[in-house]
């Protein structure tokens, strides 16, 4: 079965017909060449596909396209602006937070994502005072950013890049 | 801010030149080249671990709308080749191991060929089958020689009567299980066959393997079989050969020729189709004298292999050259059972064989009481003990000494179990790393003077994530003296001039060599200021020096440790790594390379098990929940450093493979600051909590 459903991504008005079996994943990179988020593993395990979707990070492998009709879909590549790097992006360049780079469109749009949430007081798993507005000091960003594996290993990078990025 | 210099002189931390594309994700990797109109193929697995296929019904698949077919072995077409049988896919009915290719669905979409592949039926017969990995002798042998041209087990001395008269000795066992590759970008390939020339687009480690694999078996010649890898998204060995995924996607074009057929594995098939490394068995018997200088050594190894293919991994072999000893023996079994075929996995043999003699040095430094660093500089050979022959360069000493100072080593209590703080145990430890320097000849490269004052540089090997694109970039600019702007490198595909596999961390070694042999041949030819167009191809000469010196990277690896007195919860809160490699050509994205090497090893030291079950088959915990690997919560601090090292004979650069020595060694560190921080010594890898519990 095929629905109608209309997307913003990355700042662009789409409408497609989608199978209501495809995933958003699915959507963009098959239907939509939008291909800054990764299939890494297609049961949200790797975060890989990390969009912001209405503002927040979300592994879009694990919803469907139509359920999303009317959603507003950032990637990786709509975060850089006029050619200029996102002040994340940037930061994983000076601190080469990547090596293959197939998990670092999700990395980055669940960092982005996850900045957003420390601003507006939400706690970890790690957070010790629930009363006070979260630090975020190395401890808090490892703990955030479990979501997105990196299987090159540039979690060391990814770290000092998040904490450069969010100063 | 870390100083980026663009100069591009060998050495400088020049930024990735792919960064920019990465960061914003607009690399586009195999499965995202933009094809025409493509057909969507999902691969059928066998059900049973041996056996046969009696009867497959494709018809129920065939006739749902969208599906243009099911491939089985009744209808694909007969090979040229079968000599590989991971590529010889639908040759015959015969299972032999659970997941193995028996068909593929190819449809308009993913969903549509994903439903299909559900309404395949399958009848087998069904024959008894073995799979749990054991030293029984029904089901060992000793192979011809193991990866990667490693000769016949050594025999030097009197190893039995040694032991019986060393002063200390010590005789343990270890294992490592199953490990998997799991590269973040899931093997994928798009197969295009247009007027009888067949065009993949391919996730891998080099497409000149993967076209000189694939021709043969599709019967067809190479010159028509072209590869491109532009990005590839982590390796690690498991992409260094194509496997059943890429016949499937080419037979497939070839049957519907006209639409490109997409194949991704999912990450549950990459667990059965694209290699692991194997479990390994591991007997390290020590013997030294009252000094605490070794005078036996006797690395005993089993690993596991596939009745269909063998694979040796190479496990004894790094115990052949890294350590005094008069008397030494090194064996390498194979345990032969109906399981998928393993490969190559980061630092095959090193990675699972140094965690055993590490951990085993680590035992005999205690039951001499000598501290492990000393204990290791003690057993420092002037020569390669197998061979005799002088090393090219060996910096392990100073390695370890610098690590033990950068490390606050020196300051160490060596009694376990003493250092207790909120309930957790701490404690540090220490390991030595080598890998092999390889290089591997044969590969060319092209340099051409262009319009605009730039000069192209083009060579068919590939950026796994290495950063190779970058610092073969910097070797031209540094090989034809200019600046690193003034060059643009083009690699990741047959197109260019053929090139050895991205593999043994040879590398850098091998396309480097082969870019300044061009570099060389170009300026002679064409001089400091050459016309428009000016072209060179070239190869490189072979290594005149091989087979005079033995070349290796050696390492210092040192772990601090907590384990959780109640729970046996394990941490590794500061790792620090100190290598010697030659020189380093990039060291921004070298850093990377030997972080993530540890990384990696840190995630082998306590994570990483496949668990398969003897009664199906198959590995239960198939996926990225259950079989885990490091996630950026698992790590704490990890610094690495390295020597300033001059290698004058590995290769016209000096430089010597960065990709593997970083995970080498780690999980023995690891294992050693455990019995450090708790006084239990565990021998069986991963060292998860249970096993402190005792």
């Amino acid at each position: 079965m095929d629905a109608e459903i209309t997307l913003r991504v990355d700042g662009q008005r789409r409408t497609l017909s989608v199978d209501t079996r495809t995933t958003l994943l699915d959507a963009l990179r098959e239907r939509m060449g939008v291909t800054s988020p990764k299939k890494g593993c297609d049961h949200g395990q790797c975060g890989a596909c990390t969009v912001l979707l209405d503002g927040r990070r979300a592994t879009s492998c694990l919803t469907f396209a139509v359920a999303n009709d009317d959603s507003e879909v950032v990637t990786a590549e709509g975060l850089a602006e006029d050619e200029r790097p996102h002040p994340v992006q940037q930061a994983f360049l000076d601190n080469d937070g990547f090596q293959c780079g197939y998990c670092t469109p999700g990395q980055i749009c669940s960092a982005v994502g996850m900045l957003d949430e420390v601003k507006a007081g939400w706690p970890s798993h790690v957070t010790e005072d629930l009363d006070e507005p979260p630090e975020l000091d190395d401890e808090e960003i490892r703990e955030r950013m479990s979501g997105n594996l990196c299987r090159c290993g540039a979690y060391a990078n990814i770290v000092s890049a998040i904490r450069e990025a969010a100063e | 801010m870390t100083d980026v210099s663009n100069s591009g002189k060998l050495g400088e931390p020049l930024e990735r030149l792919d960064g920019p594309a990465k960061v914003t994700g607009t690399a586009r990797y195999a499965f995202e080249q933009p094809v025409d109109d493509p057909l969507y193929l999902h691969p059928l697995q066998a059900d049973i671990a041996r056996g046969r296929v009696v009867r497959i019904d494709t018809s129920p698949a065939e006739a749902l709308s969208g599906v243009h077919t099911v491939l089985t072995h009744e209808n694909a077409e007969s090979l040229s080749s079968r000599v590989d049988v991971e590529l010889a896919v639908l040759q015959s009915p015969e299972i032999g191991y659970r997941g193995q290719v028996i068909g593929a669905v190819v449809a308009d979409t993913q969903e549509i060929a994903a439903h299909a592949a559900g309404l395949v039926e399958v009848t087998y017969e069904r024959h008894p089958h073995d799979t749990v990995f054991r030293s029984d002798d029904e089901i060992v042998y000793t192979p011809d020689g193991s990866n990667p041209m490693i000769g016949e087990d050594l025999d030097r001395g009197d190893v039995d009567e040694a032991l019986a008269a060393a002063e200390y000795a010590v005789d343990a066992t270890y294992t490592t299980p199953a490990e998997y590759n799991n590269p973040m970008e899931p093997h994928a390939t798009i197969a295009v066959w247009e007027s009888a020339e067949l065009t993949l687009y391919d996730s891998n480690q080099g497409s000149y393997t993967v076209r000189d694999m694939i021709a043969p078996t599709l019967g067809m010649d190479p010159q028509r079989v072209h590869v491109f890898a532009p990005h590839v998204g982590g390796g690690f060995g498991s992409k260094g050969v194509p496997h059943a995924h890429v016949m499937l996607a080419a037979l497939a074009a070839r049957k519907l020729e006209g639409r490109p057929v997409k194949c991704a594995l999912s990450r549950r098939q990459m667990f059965s189709l694209v290699g692991y490394r194997p479990p390994t068995r591991q007997r390290v018997r020590l013997g030294a004298d009252s000094a605490g200088r070794l005078t036996a050594t006797e690395h005993s190894a089993l690993e596991q292999t596939a009745r269909v293919k063998e694979y040796a991994e190479q496990s004894a072999s790094a115990a052949r050259n890294m350590y005094v000893s008069a008397n030494r023996r090194i064996t390498n079994e194979l345990a032969v059972l109906d399981v998928p075929v393993p490969t190559w996995m980061r630092a095959p043999g090193e990675a699972g064989g140094m965690y055993a003699l590490e951990t085993a040095m680590d035992e005999m430094a205690l039951t001499c009481g000598v501290d492990p660093v000393e204990f290791r500089v003690r057993n420092e050979p002037e020569r390669a003990p197998e061979s005799g022959l002088p090393f090219s360069s060996r910096n392990l000493v100073s390695c370890l000494r610098q690590g033990a100072e950068m490390f606050g080593w020196n300051d160490r209590d060596p009694e376990p179990g003493v250092r207790r703080e909120n309930g957790w145990l701490s404690g540090t430890g220490v390991a030595a790393a080598t890998f092999p320097s390889f290089s591997i000849p044969g590969s060319k490269a092209t340099i051409g003077y262009e319009p605009g004052g730039y000069y192209r540089v083009e060579i068919g090997a590939v950026d796994l994530g290495t950063g190779s694109r970058t610092a073969l970039s910097q070797i031209a600019a540094e090989a034809l003296e200019v600046p690193v702007e003034a060059v643009r490198l083009h690699l990741g595909s047959t197109e260019q001039p053929r090139a050895s596999i991205a593999g043994g961390s040879s590398g850098t070694a091998s396309w480097g060599s082969t870019i300044v042999q061009a570099a060389r041949e170009f300026r002679a030819e064409h001089g400091a200021e050459p016309a428009e167009g000016a072209e060179t191809t070239a190869e490189a000469a072979a290594n005149p020096a091989a087979g005079e010196y033995a070349m290796n990277a050696y390492g210092a690896q040192f772990a601090e440790v907590a384990v959780n007195a109640d729970s046996g919860e394990i941490r590794v809160p500061r790792m620090l790594g100190v290598f010697a490699a030659g020189r380093i050509v990039n060291a921004r994205t070298a850093r990377s390379q030997f972080l993530g090497g540890m990384t990696m090893g840190l995630s082998m030291a306590l994570h990483e098990h496949g668990v398969l079950d003897g009664r199906f088959g198959h590995v239960v915990n198939h996926d990225l929940a259950g079989y885990h690997v490091a996630g950026n919560a698992d790590v704490g601090s990890v610094e690495v450093s390295w020597l300033d090292e001059h290698d004058p004979h590995v290769n016209p650069m000096g430089i010597k493979g960065i990709g593997e020595i970083g995970i080498v060694g780690v999980a023995a560190a690891i294992g050693n600051a455990a019995r450090h921080a708790t006084g239990i010594r565990v021998r069986e890898l991963p060292l998860t909590p249970e096993k402190f519990l005792i």
